[in-house]
């Protein structure tokens, strides 16, 4: 997910960092709320609010909280955390921008998991009965789950046709690949007329040995350690 | 009050162009004048009360004032999480607006009675929750929560309750409207049961000379407890009355201001619903009636307190 949101945020959403809530934004919804701690730090590198705010995150008395909180933070469109509510707030956002003849965006980035909520399909098949070719969904499909792998614990498969099937425009990507990504955020809408949903194959805990594909990791944070092992690991990725 | 609301919402929407209107799927009947009048302004998002609620808050983060319709269970309880969430915790300008609050639907089953509703919309934080006693009060309800920004929930009737008050009655968010004093008795009612209070007041009048005050708490939360209090030192005995769970709704805000106050001496009677499933079928009258609801049932259950009156 850390790469869709650096480059959503650097090379492809329209916002002011120093305005955050300046009406022609692009608006964005992490709805996969318990991301929080990736978009925080993406928002705090892009200027919204001092990264010492991070040295916080869910200390007594921070700003920061587990899941995504818009109280007090620059930067956020919605509070989620419930998974399946924020694909629904995206397609209001989007509609009201079409009926009001505005021109900004609205990307809502979604868990695989969350897509197990039937708020999600009550959305998906919304938004291309009203043709908000201005709304695009991301899917992080990393094929874990709380309990288990998604394929174990209620596949998805086929998603791609699921969505395709419901009138989106769809395309997959690799969601590490940066050059896909972007390719993937320029390419939309996928089909005029309709909205995009990107399919973006991830591997969760990518990049650190061990992490990657570890449900384990879904609820643990590292102590000083692992965090220098993860960090060695990282950095000699590039 | 259905009739009132919509009718209100076009004179709104004519004169304030953030007014919208997103529904369920349902209002047949009642919607198509808005609909075709503001078809840019019109959402039926089909039987998916969530994603009605989900997109409210998204279209009133844009700067609209939302007004979601359906019928009240599927209004409320059904995207609970989405109005405590995306509409209340983003003090989002969305009017939920729920039609057939307590047995209206009567013979439709207990999956359409809303008898819960206004204790669960009071718990959520910012929500303003508003019962509207007739079609005037509905139309001036609609009226006053679309100029106030921030959540709301309207509980209405169904169609063809009695005019209670005249057409140009002052009514304001949160203070209850004095309908007809008395010093001996206060009947606060909520909803639908205005008319009844009324009816019953004017019983107990012509044939015990018991004058009662009665008080239409149109505004459930936040409760007029000046009122309350008032209620309670000016009159001998206060009776609640309400087409609702006698958990959590008008009787247990009443007896919360009251218990707060420490204002304990004067005798509180709540009437309401049972907290249970309907065990009858048929017309909301004649559930009502069950229920001891009716204007004779009423007056009955009042004896006691009238008892301790010396007035029976």
């Amino acid at each position: 997910m850390a790469e869709l949101l650096a480059v959503l945020y650097e090379r492809i959403l329209r916002v002011r960092p120093e305005e955050p809530v300046w009406a022609g934004r692009d608006r964005f919804i992490l709805s996969k709320g318990h991301g929080a701690a990736g978009l925080y730090a993406v928002l705090a590198e892009r200027g919204f609010f001092p990264a010492a705010w991070l040295d916080d995150f869910c200390k007594d008395g921070a700003r920061l909280a587990g899941h995504v909180t818009h109280v007090g933070v620059p930067g956020i469109e919605a509070s989620t955390g419930a998974l399946g509510h924020g694909l629904a707030i995206g397609c209001g956002m989007a509609l009201g921008a079409r009926r009001d003849g505005r021109s900004h965006r609205v990307f809502v980035l979604l868990s695989d998991g969350e897509c197990d909520e039937g708020g999600v399909w009550e959305a998906a098949l919304f938004a291309p009965h009203h043709r908000l070719d201005n709304l695009v969904a991301i899917v992080d499909y990393n094929k874990i789950q709380s309990l288990g792998s998604v394929r174990e614990v209620l596949d998805l498969e086929p998603l791609v046709a699921k969505w395709e099937s419901f009138g989106w425009g769809t395309r997959e990507i690799d969601g590490h690949d940066v050059s896909q990504i972007e390719a993937g955020w320029r390419g939309v809408p996928v089909i005029p007329g309709r909205p995009s949903c990107i399919i973006a194959h991830t591997v969760k805990g990518k990049g650190v040995s061990f992490m990657e594909n570890a449900l384990l990791w879904h609820y643990r944070a590292p102590d000083e350690d692992e965090l220098r092992r993860a960090l060695r690991e990282l950095e000699s990725a590039g | 009050m259905r009739n009132a609301f919509f009718g209100t919402m076009l004179a709104l929407a004519e004169h304030d162009e953030r007014v919208m209107l997103v529904v369920g799927d349902l209002g047949f009947g009642v919607v198509e004048p808005f609909a075709s009048r503001f078809p840019a302004r019109f959402v039926n998002v089909g039987v998916a009360e969530q994603n009605m609620t989900g997109i409210a808050a998204g279209l009133a983060l844009s700067g609209k004032i939302v007004f979601t319709y359906s019928i009240a269970n599927f209004a409320s309880l059904r995207c609970l999480e989405q109005i405590r969430n995306d509409v209340c915790y983003h003090n989002a300008n969305v009017k939920v607006v729920a039609v057939g609050g307590g047995l209206a639907y009567g013979a439709l089953g207990s999956t359409h009675h809303a008898t819960e509703d206004l204790a669960i919309m009071r718990t959520l934080p910012r929500m303003v929750v508003v019962a509207p006693g007739d079609p005037v009060e509905a139309e001036l309800l609609t009226r006053a929560i679309a100029r106030e920004a921030g959540p709301c929930y309207m509980r209405l009737g169904r169609a063809g309750e009695r005019v209670v008050h005249p057409r140009h009655t002052p009514l304001q968010v949160g203070k209850a409207i004095v309908v007809r004093d008395g010093s001996d008795l206060t009947l606060i009612s909520t909803g639908a049961l205005l008319w009844t209070a009324v009816q019953v007041a004017e019983q107990l009048a012509r044939d015990l000379h018991v004058e009662s005050r009665v008080l239409s708490m149109h505004t459930v939360k936040p409760v007029d407890g000046d009122a309350i209090l008032a209620a309670a030192r000016d009159t001998r005995a206060v009776v609640t009355l309400e087409e609702h769970s006698l958990i959590g709704g008008l009787g247990s805000a009443v007896a919360e201001v009251l218990a707060d106050a420490g204002e304990l001496t004067t005798p509180l009677r709540r009437l309401g619903l049972p907290p249970d499933f309907s065990e009858h079928v048929g017309t909301q009258e004649y559930q009502l009636a069950a229920y001891g609801l009716s204007h004779e049932g009423i007056i009955k259950s009042l004896k006691p307190a009238l008892d301790l009156l010396g007035r029976w």
